[in-house]
């Protein structure tokens, strides 16, 4: 058993752990993320809308009207800050029928109360001539210009590695099954591991009850609730631009219509509680679901256009909003739990909070030195054809096209492994630099992905896994003889 | 008297074809050409086929080298000769109709290469 | 910037053809671009036989028949580019192309041939429901990590899809001591070859579950298993049919798309039904000067038919490139496939074209026994011809005599269909 010592740790390395991360690691603090699966960003994180949410959903009063709302106001400037996507596309949430304008009139007024800036109603033919693809059925809609989208890998990713360059550490595959309170904080104990922390940050996902439950009395309960999306081809990126919701009415809970950072078109979530924490499988009556509603409110979705759909697990706790503080009957244990919708577009805000309740119960100062920004991969289809020509010039790695659908170089891919937090598997790769997310889903690039991998991380081919430890994508190799 | 309906694999078309056996003399009908008659009666009294795959390449431009067996071989010997082209390797450079194995497993026809394939160098 | 006579994107089985073909023609300024390391295509990795017994009366593997069109490419001293990528062609025919050695640079072709071939409908375009596990593999993507790279994929194996790729790939994966479980096909027949399901399925004793589909994937990390189902008249999944199979793989043999992207960016039109560009009897787009033949056009089943279309692209580009003409001719005949043809290339004809008869290959809709194919000039039938068998999974052509349209100097749409009698 490997014995760590830090200051603090925090369990899980989703967008929460590593905001929190990322904000802790301003303090003269010796910090560690303790993550189960083989990357950053492996669980809900990667399976979500993708969307930073204007704020008017949220309970006025609440922890999650809060920090959503400060959250989205700041998102701005981190997406600057450390090199990742972010777009301020506005939202707009439709309202099918007049028998529904009083839930739509009480959504605008929680948004006032929630403090989102510039919302307004609008007329159906108000909405229709922003989006002429909305439905002609829609008769009223709430807009809120400061609600985005986001790429939720990019946002995750960025602050693991602002974390890590200022000095965090990243402890992979280490699942926590045990934790014992000492004298001086906290024993976490994995299989191989036991990592020994004054403060403890309990950003477990769908876990954050189990990993609570282990230190209070007063328990958490998370029940995961599945969504499902189907996420479809560039070519029907544009067909909206904006977000578009629905207000939950006579017909029923909607799912969600936009625009991803990435040129696609998301629809989806649907909404089932499970009680098996890892049950992210898609499921035909879901999908279908998706498909019958989504054009409720957007005519002419090309659902023949769909190149994948996956599915991801909100953690909801039973008490209805964020838990976030410290544990009263656990010095020093925090939680950051129960971060379910808009727990992507708080994160930054949750992240800031913790730190700052952290470091002022530590006594930590400041860092003189801490890195502010983070530099991204450099995207070669944003550059001038001049600059793109330079760049291979100085390393003709940017001259091979591996990833074809979309447009992803040699350079790119084995900047993604070698970085910083650098993709050690092929989901690892892909939510880097987007390679095999194209409509043909990694079916050319994957075996040179492969080989980049298994080169520049000198492992063999067949120990290159699609994520975590047994995702083998091969099984053997032809061995021949001599 | 024997009769068995079978598809021709001699060409694209695949001309359904019965094979009649009668005290030993063998009848093809429904076939488009010669080879397909030839192709019945082998099937019915000594099938063959053409095996292909590939062999590991030492030192070459690529990791394999596709193979076939230079003819059709006995039905009943492809996986022996399947288990000596796995074993084998051959050195680059490779040409079309190199020699990989000879006479593979007793059927007397031999592994020949079926790609060019340049040392690395 | 430089400039070409005549370049080639794609150095597969269409653009080697073409090359030489063009070549042959007369021009001698020819400039070939291939992504991959090497000139062949997807030959390279079809290492099965079965190629090339209209073109050269022999029985090849993949690899061979590429050779072949390599050889002649080499002797002919036709210029290539390997590792490179075209980026996208303006619609005057200025090509953005990217590679290692010369980094972003543009090419102005005097004609430009496509020839990009085609690519695998993937899991996600099927919308299969369940986990997203490793083992899930399109056909071709498994065959070239065996094929080229040496590796092993899996070792149980179900299979969706009894096209030829899929049914090639359960021989192959059988050869290399895969267990192949089951082929499943969503149609009520097979799109394959014949002579592929007795040397692919029959020889191994795998079965063949026609009007079946996979309606679940299972395991987290990596398949364990799919459920099939039996699917109805409508190609849906009937509640109650389900069967698990336990395996680590699914093999996905589910449909080819021509592999427009820099077509589109060129702006030609494509036809909805084949995916690829609309064409004339020249091969000729709707881009004057831009050519199409091979996998991007129409999705083939034989190779030699690639070479046949790609050697007239390259002569028509040959002929274009060679005279001053930039104006596409206007007296063009349209052809209508209707009433069981899928579709035509090409979807026009040019009564002014140097040729005495157009090949025009066709598809039909569905399985048909004892039909005719029937050619209308307007009302008046011209061609009616009885096939024992007619198979979508099976192209078929028909040649049209120029001669032929002299009697109907205003006719604006040739039809073909198939009839009952």
């Amino acid at each position: 058993m490997k014995e760590l010592n830090y200051d603090a740790a925090i369990i899980g390395g989703g967008v929460t752990g590593c905001a929190i991360a990322r904000e802790l690691s301003r303090y003269q603090l010796n910090i560690c993320v303790i993550e189960r699966e083989e990357d950053v960003c492996s669980g809900t994180s990667k399976s979500n809308s993708a969307i930073v949410h204007a704020g008017y959903d949220a309970e006025p009063g609440s922890l999650k009207a809060r920090f959503n709302t400060e959250g989205n106001r700041i998102m701005g400037d981190l997406s600057k800050a450390l090199d990742f996507s972010f777009v301020r596309n506005g939202s707009l949430v439709l309202c099918f029928s007049e028998e529904d304008r009083p839930s739509l009139n009480a959504l605008y007024e929680k948004g006032l109360k929630n403090g989102v800036p510039q919302l307004s109603i609008l007329t159906g033919d108000e909405v229709r001539a922003m989006e002429p693809s909305v439905s002609e059925t829609v008769v009223a809609a709430l807009y809120a210009p400061t609600g985005g989208i986001v790429c939720p890998f990019g946002l995750t990713i960025a602050l693991a590695e602002n974390a890590c360059d200022n000095g965090t550490d990243f402890l992979f595959e280490t699942e926590i099954e045990t934790i014992n309170k000492t004298d001086s904080g906290y024993d976490l104990i994995s299989s191989d591991k036991i990592i020994h922390a004054t403060y403890v940050v309990n950003a477990a996902g769908v876990y954050s009850d189990q990993i609570h439950n282990m230190v209070s009395e007063s328990k958490l309960h998370i029940i995961p609730r599945k969504g499902d999306y189907c996420l479809l081809d560039k070519e029907a990126g544009n067909l909206v631009s904006h977000t578009i919701f629905q207000l939950p009415g006579k017909m029923g809970k909607g799912v969600l219509v936009t625009p991803t950072v990435h040129g696609n078109l998301l629809t989806g979530p649907t909404a089932i509680n499970v009680t098996d924490k890892e049950e992210t499988s898609t499921t035909a009556q879901e999908l279908a679901d998706i498909m019958e509603k989504a054009a409720w409110g957007v005519n002419n979705i090309p659902f023949r256009q769909v190149i994948t759909s996956f599915s991801g697990l909100r953690a909801h706790e039973e008490g209805d909003d964020f838990v976030v503080g410290e544990v009263k009957d656990a010095d020093g244990f925090f939680d950051a739990a129960g971060m379910e919708s808009p727990g992507l577009s708080s994160a930054p805000a949750v992240g800031a909070y913790l730190a700052e309740q952290i470091a002022l119960k530590a006594n930590a100062k400041k860092k003189e030195n801490f890195i502010e920004t983070r530099k991204g991969i450099i995207n070669p289809q944003k550059l001038s054809l001049e600059e793109r020509g330079e760049l291979i010039r100085k390393d003709p790695r940017y001259g091979t096209i591996i990833c074809r659908c979309e447009g992803i170089s040699e350079g790119e891919i084995s900047d993604a492994v070698t970085r910083t937090l650098g993709a050690v598997s092929v989901d690892g790769v892909k939510r880097r630099v987007r390679a095999g997310m194209g409509r043909c889903q990694s079916g050319f690039c994957i075996p040179k992905t492969m080989e980049i991998l298994a080169r520049e991380t000198g492992r063999n081919m067949e120990d290159i896994c699609k994520n975590r430890s047994g995702s083998n994508l091969l099984t053997g190799k032809r061995q021949g003889g001599e | 008297m024997e009769e068995r309906e079978l598809i021709c694999i001699c060409c694209p078309l695949g001309c359904p074809m019965t094979v009649r056996i009668d005290n030993g003399a063998v009848t093809v009908t429904g076939n488009s050409c010669a080879r397909g008659a030839e192709y019945g009666e082998k099937e019915v009294l000594s099938p063959t086929r053409v095996v292909t795959s590939t062999v590991k390449v030492i030192d070459g431009e690529f990791a394999m080298v596709p193979v076939k067996t230079k003819t059709d071989i006995p039905k009943g010997k492809i996986f022996d000769c399947m288990k000596e082209i796995q074993k084998a390797s051959v050195h680059a450079p490779v040409a079309i109709g190199d020699v990989i194995i000879e006479n593979c497993a007793g059927t007397g026809v031999s592994i020949v290469a079926a790609r060019n394939v340049k040392n690395h160098n | 910037m430089t400039e070409h006579d005549i370049v080639i994107i794609g150095g597969g089985p269409a653009g080697l053809a073409a090359a030489a073909a063009a070549k042959k023609a007369g021009t001698e300024d020819i400039l070939i671009l291939e992504r991959e390391g090497h000139l062949g295509g997807i030959l390279n990795q079809c290492i099965h036989n079965g190629f090339g017994l209209h073109t050269f009366k022999e029985e090849l593997t993949g690899p061979e028949y590429a050779s072949r069109y390599i050889d002649m490419i080499e002797k002919e001293q036709i210029p290539y580019k390997l590792n490179t990528m075209v980026l996208s062609i303006s619609s005057d025919r200025v090509l953005t192309v990217i590679n290692r050695e010369e980094g972003l640079i543009q090419i102005k072709a005097g004609a430009v041939i496509l020839a990009m071939g085609c690519r695998e409908r993937p899991r996600g375009a099927l919308n299969i429901p369940g986990y997203r596990p490793a083992g899930i593999y399109s056909a071709g993507t498994a065959q070239r990590l065996m094929n080229l790279d040496g590796y092993e994929v899996g070792k149980e194996v179900v299979i969706l899809g009894s096209g030829d790729i899929g049914l090639i790939m359960a021989r192959r994966m059988t050869l290399e001591g895969a267990k192949v479980k089951v082929v499943a096909e969503l149609m009520p027949y097979s799109g394959g070859l014949k002579r592929n399901i007795v040397q692919c399925l029959d020889d191994y004793g795998i079965p063949l579950k026609l009007s079946h589909t996979v309606v679940e994937i299972h395991g987290k990390e990596r398949v364990t298993g799919v459920t099939l189902a039996a699917v109805d008249e409508k190609r849906r999944p009937v509640p109650g049919t389900e069967e698990y199979y336990s395996c680590d793989t699914l093999l996905l043999s589910v449909g080819l798309i021509p592999e427009n992207e820099l077509s589109k960016s060129a702006g030609v039109d494509l036809d909805q039904i084949t995916g690829g560009p609309v064409v004339n009897d020249c091969l000729e787009t709707s881009i004057s000067g831009v050519f199409a033949c091979g996998n991007v056009l129409h999705v083939h089943d034989l190779v030699d038919y690639v070479s046949e279309e790609a050697a007239l692209a390259g002569r028509s580009a040959a002929a274009y490139a060679g005279s001053q003409k930039e104006e596409p001719s206007s007296s063009n005949i349209r052809i209508r496939a209707v009433n069981g043809v899928r579709y035509t290339v090409p979807q026009f004809v040019n009564r002014e074209s140097e040729a005495d008869q157009w090949k025009i290959r066709f598809r039909v809709s569905d399985v048909y026994r004892d039909r005719y194919i029937s050619i209308y000039y307007g009302d008046e039938r011209v061609y009616h011809k009885k096939k024992k068998v007619l198979a979508p999974g099976e192209m078929e052509q028909v040649a049209i005599k120029k001669e032929s349209l002299e009697k109907y100097p205003d006719l604006a749409e040739i039809v073909i269909c198939t009839e009952e009698d």
